[in-house]
């Protein structure tokens, strides 16, 4: 019964199939940071949709239909996990028919799986504002965890398309060893930052200050993912800080406001590959990062 | 390497009994000065090789070792990965949610007479009760049964009439695995008919459903049965194509045929994106159902004598479409529409006091609603919203021993349409101070009977628990 079913729909949707039938690895990114990863780890192999671009708030994105179509036919998934994608993802693995990128499968990869995260909250409480229960998810922003899921996507890589694991080996050789170089580079540079006090806008940037040794005094937000209050604001004003950060996708008003207060600059930095100009793909992103932080820091 | 130092040593052994055997006792001691070097020479060499030898197995223990490391990382790493909670819900434990509904209500025309002429309220049709009331609360459990399977299931809590009412509103479950894109659910859920009937009342953008919905659909329609669906292999176009089988027991289906596939659905969806900011969906579906006795009058009518019951054929088509775009720094316009046609054929029939009737009715009913959602920031939003719907129906009279007059009959049933096609005027402005909260206040002018009817509402909805991800 079993097998007339499977031959059955063999029968009927072989055909369709056969046209999208493709040697090529198409993978389905949830953030443009993990379609950069993709495009370093395994370059014409693999066919890279992001599904999200820098001007969108991966927190509040749409299960949009064209989104379900992509994910239909994805060989891999990667996202950032970590509850990040809860209002979208969850969704679209449902609707989009593809077993292969279910949660637990080796075509679904979540890069927090990979690190150890910060910020894990001890108590859950909504009045916390939007918290994630595993941990803080923005760990595109350390370069050292980068390279730590650039090592576990390459594995992953190598797992799901095993015909072609020595291509993805290779790349991973080559990726890990010019990253070893640039983040060399960049912790000279930074290394002057160690022991600043930042205020943020929002809390997606801890594990760059993490990297950087810095530390956070506040954020502009008074709880993740709830507006800057005037109240909040003016409480802020009496810390000492040396620079406020913020994305170029968050309101300029408040650190604004705050910069003229405290006479301290505000940085804009890219959160994701191509937030900002120049920062298209994963070595200009860190690149743009250190640059901006370092430049306008010691001004 | 070893094979070179025996074939050098067989050499050497070699060549000194040669030498040996022809030479004086001077050249003997040179000979065994030169024996010796040799064989320091050897053993020095010797040596050398030994190291060589040690190093390279060093270096390739090492390189073993790093090998093995980098193997159990990459295990661990997986493992991690395989841990990871499922979409982030707590271990193995279903998502929860509860969902708080509720507010307050105000009309200036009495809110038990609400009805349409030609167009009997079914189901759940109907104004809210004035006043501050409870709405609806719902809770939801769902999750992945396992690796083939996903349930959900949605408790709802009514208050009726003053009474409470416990309603499995929907319970579910969805294959995972199917190859080729097809899919199934079963059980009892929301038909995907129209784009608005498969959201839950808490994601819709206004605090009550179209009137079209409330005509055609008795506010929103689920049932028990079977869903199949296919989603194309396309790059970028979505394309869902699905049938459903259902029992019929809910208004459009009627009273309680207990017919498996009593109503069948037929529906279409193609959706993609316009840039990267905005993004569509339209659809078809056709709702067909063979009606047996269907109580109409819903819950607001209440004419003395019994409901009029309908038996016969129901046919509902809908076309829906919704166009999303987004306009940066989270302001976003949403705007959204759906068309429905309907056409009825059968016998009605009734009892008065007196006696019982029975009419033939013919249907052809028509309506539609458009709505525009301008969201200004992450927390407020405000919605335009224009209704309208019309009937003509065609009645005659088969039988009448109630003694009153046909055309007296033919009021009353409330299946008479009138010249006058109701219509609705909806504005309403929302503020969502997080991701969980939701205060709206509402105001509609409200056309649909002889007199207008201003409405006045001002609504909650709070979510606690699992965030649950939204449809399109």
């Amino acid at each position: 019964m079993h097998c007339n079913n499977r031959s059955l729909i063999g029968l009927l949707f072989g055909l369709l199939l056969v046209g999208t039938a493709q040697a090529k690895l198409n993978v389905f990114a949830c953030e443009p940071e993990w379609a950069a990863l993709v495009t370093e780890l395994a370059g014409e192999q693999a066919e890279v949709f992001a599904a999200t671009h820098a001007g969108q708030d991966p927190h509040h994105v749409q299960a949009r239909p064209s989104l379900i179509a992509r994910l239909r036919s994805a060989d891999l998934a990667v996202c950032t996990g970590a509850e990040l994608e809860t209002g979208w993802m969850p969704m679209l693995q449902r609707r989009a028919r593809n077993p292969r990128v279910l949660p637990g499968q080796p075509g679904y990869f979540a890069a927090t799986g990979a690190v150890t995260l910060l910020e894990k909250p001890a108590a859950l409480d909504r009045a916390e504002g939007d918290v994630h229960g595993e941990g803080n998810p923005h760990v595109q922003l350390d370069p050292r965890r980068m390279l730590e899921i650039a090592e576990a996507l390459s594995a992953r890589l190598q797992q799901i398309d095993a015909v072609n694991s020595t291509l993805y080996l290779r790349r991973w050789q080559d990726f890990a060893a010019r990253w070893q170089v640039a983040l060399a580079r960049w912790q000279g540079v930074v290394a002057a930052l160690r022991g600043k006090r930042v205020v943020v806008h929002h809390q997606e940037w801890v594990y760059l200050l993490d990297w950087l040794g810095v530390q956070r005094v506040g954020s502009l937000e008074p709880k993740p993912g709830i507006p800057p209050n005037m109240a909040h604001l003016a409480q802020l004003k009496q810390q000492s800080a040396d620079l406020i950060l913020l994305s170029p996708l968050n309101d300029k008003k408040p650190s604004d406001w705050l910069q003229s207060q405290m006479g301290i600059p505000a940085i804009v930095l890219p959160h994701t590959v191509g937030a900002v100009p120049g920062s298209d793909d994963l070595f200009s992103f860190f690149e743009t990062i250190v640059k901006r932080i370092t430049a306008l820091g010691h001004a | 390497m070893n094979k070179t130092l025996v074939n050098a040593a067989v050499v050497a052994a070699l060549y000194i009994p040669m030498n040996a055997s022809s030479a004086g006792s001077d050249d003997i001691a040179e000979l065994k000065r030169m024996i010796e070097q040799m064989k320091q020479q050897h053993a020095q060499q010797l040596q050398a090789l030994e190291y060589r030898v040690q190093r390279a197995e060093e270096r390739a223990a090492a390189a073993e070792d790093t090998a093995q490391v980098t193997e159990t990382k990459v295990a661990a790493v997986e493992q991690q990965v395989q841990a990871k909670p499922r979409s982030g819900d707590n271990s193995f434990n279903p998502a929860i949610s509860l969902v708080l509904q509720g507010g307050f209500a105000s009309y200036s025309q009495d809110p038990e007479d609400f009805h349409f002429a030609g167009m009997p309220l079914g189901g759940e049709a109907g104004l809210m009760d004035e006043g501050l009331a409870l709405w609806e609360t719902e809770l939801t459990a769902s999750a992945n049964i396992d690796n083939l399977f996903f349930g959900q299931a949605t408790l709802g809590l009514h208050t009726h009439d003053g009474e409470i009412e416990l309603d499995v509103e929907e319970a579910f479950v969805d294959t995972l695995s199917l190859p080729a894109g097809l899919g199934l659910r079963f059980g009892r859920f929301y038909s995907s008919v129209g784009y608005l009937n498969e959201h839950h009342t808490h994601a819709w953008d206004f605090a009550d459903a179209p009137l079209v919905y409330q005509a055609f659909l008795g506010g929103q329609y689920r049932d028990d049965g079977v869903r199949a669906s296919w989603v194309a292999p396309l790059d970028s176009l979505y394309v869902e194509l699905g049938a459903e089988a259902l029992r019929g027991n809910a208004y459009p289906g009627g009273g309680n045929a207990g017919d498996f596939g009593a109503v069948r659905n037929l529906f279409a969806k193609v959706g993609g994106d316009i840039g990267q900011d905005s993004s569509w969906q339209v659809g078809v579906s056709h709702l067909n159902s063979d009606v047996s006795e269907r109580s109409a009058g819903g819950h607001a009518h209440d004419h003395g004598g019994e409901s009029p019951v309908f038996s016969g054929d129901s046919d509902l088509t809908v076309f829906d479409a919704v166009w999303k775009t987004s306009l940066g720094g989270n302001r976003a316009l949403i705007l959204q529409g759906e068309y429905l046609l309907r056409n009825e054929d059968g016998q009605v029939a009734l009892s008065e006091g007196a006696g019982d009737a029975s009419f033939i009715y013919d249907g052809e009913q028509e309506g539609w609603y458009l709505q525009g959602i301008f969201q200004f920031n992450r927390q407020w939003r405000a919605g335009l919203r224009y209704d309208r719907l019309s009937a003509d129906n065609d009645l005659a009279m088969i039988s009448n021993t109630t003694g009153e007059a046909d055309d007296d009959i033919f009021e009353e049933s409330g299946y008479q349409s009138s010249g006058d096609d109701p219509h609705r005027w909806t504005t309403m402005v929302d503020w969502s101070p997080s991701e969980f909260s939701r205060l709206r206040l509402q105001y509609a002018r409200d056309d649909s009977r002889e007199k207008t009817d201003d409405q006045l509402m001002l609504q909650y909805i709070m979510t606690l628990g699992a965030h649950g991800a939204h449809r399109y």
